[in-house]
């Protein structure tokens, strides 16, 4: 019997399982649960974008496209980019085609990072980062954001993470899981510590478009930070995209080369038919995206409104599409709550542990659902709640 | 307003306190628009949609295209109510085209179809032409497709 441990590789096996896991293997089980786990779109990806990738295929472009995508792709990213955020970046060096914005985030890290490099990773967010960082033989240093500072990171923490070591801060706004941002005026003192150092940014961007009230701001466009800064960024959440696994990296040329190495050897090209989609949704898509904004706006609206009425306390998220109660004064470990919750009344949410220690006390919702399904689940959790008072 | 319109018009069912988190307005002022837009006539009648298919109501649907040759005394209105005032009418459309008058209608059999279009539509002094269309299926109606009932299918991920 092989040992495997011996033989597999100790920076992989170091990677804790989520302890949530079961959780969520319990869930796939129950048919009769109302969720609100999924961190995806439930729009379909609009007809005319399904249409660009099923002609396409029809006229036979099934081939590999160039590594970093096609030339096409890549100037309609540009144009998007300079449209919308006022950031410019050259189609032939600076831009890759990813598969989704994991792999640019993956790409990233393993460009950048020596082993013994320290990574600062804010907290709360999406979990990869870490692990990410872990397998290129980083350090992932955490700075968890406050609640009071409404989950933003500010200069004083970032200072205060910084070490001699330091190689890449990860900020991932607008953030999964507790729908902060980063506006103008709070990116502008990360930036000013950010440049007296050699610390590179990595901007994780997916959720760019889906901001309530406020226009996302990128950290590349802040004086001084386009050469900081790597952009991931992609299609799924913004063009309810998610199963075309389609993204991109933005970064300067140099850091732009490196990366493509990674990306040709590992992966060759991002899929060809979800490329032609693409392209589609950034020169014809901007109606789409209003509209489900606009549907995520409401959404947001109704979720926290129905949250605070019932006594709940909730931050109120300005950006992607999930809500991120505080929990702690119902006296149950985040954990616990869900669990229970689910077995009493049959509503599933993620608790916060989910994404880490720091996130004890909260859990989080998506309302990437329809007003009605929503609806029924506040009901449920209004009588959960009722039962614990 | 238009907004709040076409929320209603997706789903009627939408409660005032809904409406009012959704489109952050309060509660009164939800209730005073869609009175208002009740008492102008914008808003007619709340329904709701059916697939009569998925039930055992027999039952066939067609299009009827109408052609009129409205007298100078009188316009495609004292025609048109003339046709719409018939319960078995769903929809009247006055049309651009190659006919004037589109007429939806909804009978027991393809014969009482026939025969309404014979004896009731046909018969109007006005009417100079008619060509009946049998709907075979219904795909999509009003914004909602008909058929099989969505399943959420999405991944676990978080």
């Amino acid at each position: 019997m092989l040992d495997y441990s011996k033989i597999l590789s100790d920076s992989v096996q170091d990677i804790k399982p989520s302890g949530i896991r079961k959780f969520f293997d319990l869930l796939n089980e129950r048919k009769d649960v109302i969720g609100l786990t999924v961190g995806q779109p439930d729009f379909v990806t609009p007809w005319h974008i399904r249409v660009a990738a099923i002609e396409s295929l029809e006229k036979g472009k099934t081939y590999y496209t160039s590594n970093s995508g096609t030339l096409e792709l890549r100037e309609a990213i540009s144009d998007y980019m300079s449209r919308r955020y006022s950031v410019q970046y050259d189609p032939k060096s600076e831009i890759i085609v990813t598969v989704g914005g994991s792999e640019a985030i993956d790409i990233t890290m393993r460009a950048l990072i020596n082993p013994g490099d320290e990574v600062i990773v804010v907290q709360p967010a999406f979990v990869c980062y870490g692990p990410l960082a872990s397998i290129c033989g980083g350090t992932p240093v955490y700075i968890n954001t406050k609640e009071e500072n409404k989950f933003k990171l500010t200069a004083d923490e970032l200072r205060g993470a910084i070490t001699p070591k330091t190689k890449l801060l990860v900020l991932p706004y607008p953030n999964n899981p507790t729908g902060a941002i980063m506006t103008r005026e709070d990116l502008e003192p990360i930036a000013e510590v950010l440049r007296e150092t050699d610390i590179m940014v990595l901007s994780d961007e997916i959720y760019c478009e889906l901001t309530y009230g406020r226009e996302h701001v990128t950290i590349a466009s802040l004086p001084g930070m386009r050469e900081r800064t790597i952009i991931a960024s992609g299609f799924s959440k913004t063009y309810a995209m998610t199963g075309w696994r389609l993204g991109y990296t933005l970064a300067p040329a140099e850091v732009t080369r490196q990366m493509l190495k990674i990306h040709q050897y590992g992966i060759m090209c991002a899929p060809t038919a979800s490329q032609f989609a693409a392209v589609e949704a950034m020169r014809n898509g901007d109606e789409d995206v209003n509209m489900m904004r606009a549907e995520y706006n409401r959404r947001r609206r109704y979720i926290v409104g129905g949250l605070q009425g019932m006594g709940i306390d909730c931050f109120v998220p300005e950006g992607a599409f999930y809500v991120y109660p505080n929990i702690s004064k119902f006296g149950m470990s985040s954990e616990e709550f869900c669990q229970r919750l689910l077995d009493e009344m049959g509503v599933a949410i993620v608790p916060g542990t989910a994404f880490g220690e720091c996130c004890e006390g909260y859990a989080r919702i998506s309302y990437a659902y329809s007003v009605e399904h929503i609806a029924k689940a506040l009901d449920r959790i209004e009588k959960f709640i009722s039962t614990l008072k | 307003m238009n907004e709040l319109l076409r929320l209603l018009e997706n789903d009627a069912r939408l409660s005032p306190e809904a409406l009012a988190l959704m489109l952050d307005k309060e509660v009164g002022d939800i209730k005073k628009m869609i009175e208002d837009a009740e008492s102008q006539g914008i808003i007619l009648g709340y329904q709701t949609k059916i697939d009569w298919d998925k039930t055992n109501r027999e039952y066939v649907s067609a299009m009827i295209e109408l052609k009129i040759t409205p007298q100078r005394d009188r316009g495609y209105e004292y025609i048109a109510q003339k046709i719409y005032n018939y319960p078995e009418v769903e929809s009247l459309y006055l049309m651009s085209g190659g006919f004037d008058l589109a007429v939806m209608i909804k009978g027991k059999t393809m014969r009482e179809v026939a025969f309404f279009v014979a004896e009731k539509l046909a018969t109007i002094e006005d009417v100079i032409a008619t060509s009946t269309h049998f709907v075979l299926r219904k795909y999509k109606d009003n914004n909602v497709i008909y058929g099989a009932v969505p399943v959420d299918e999405r991944g676990h991920e978080f």
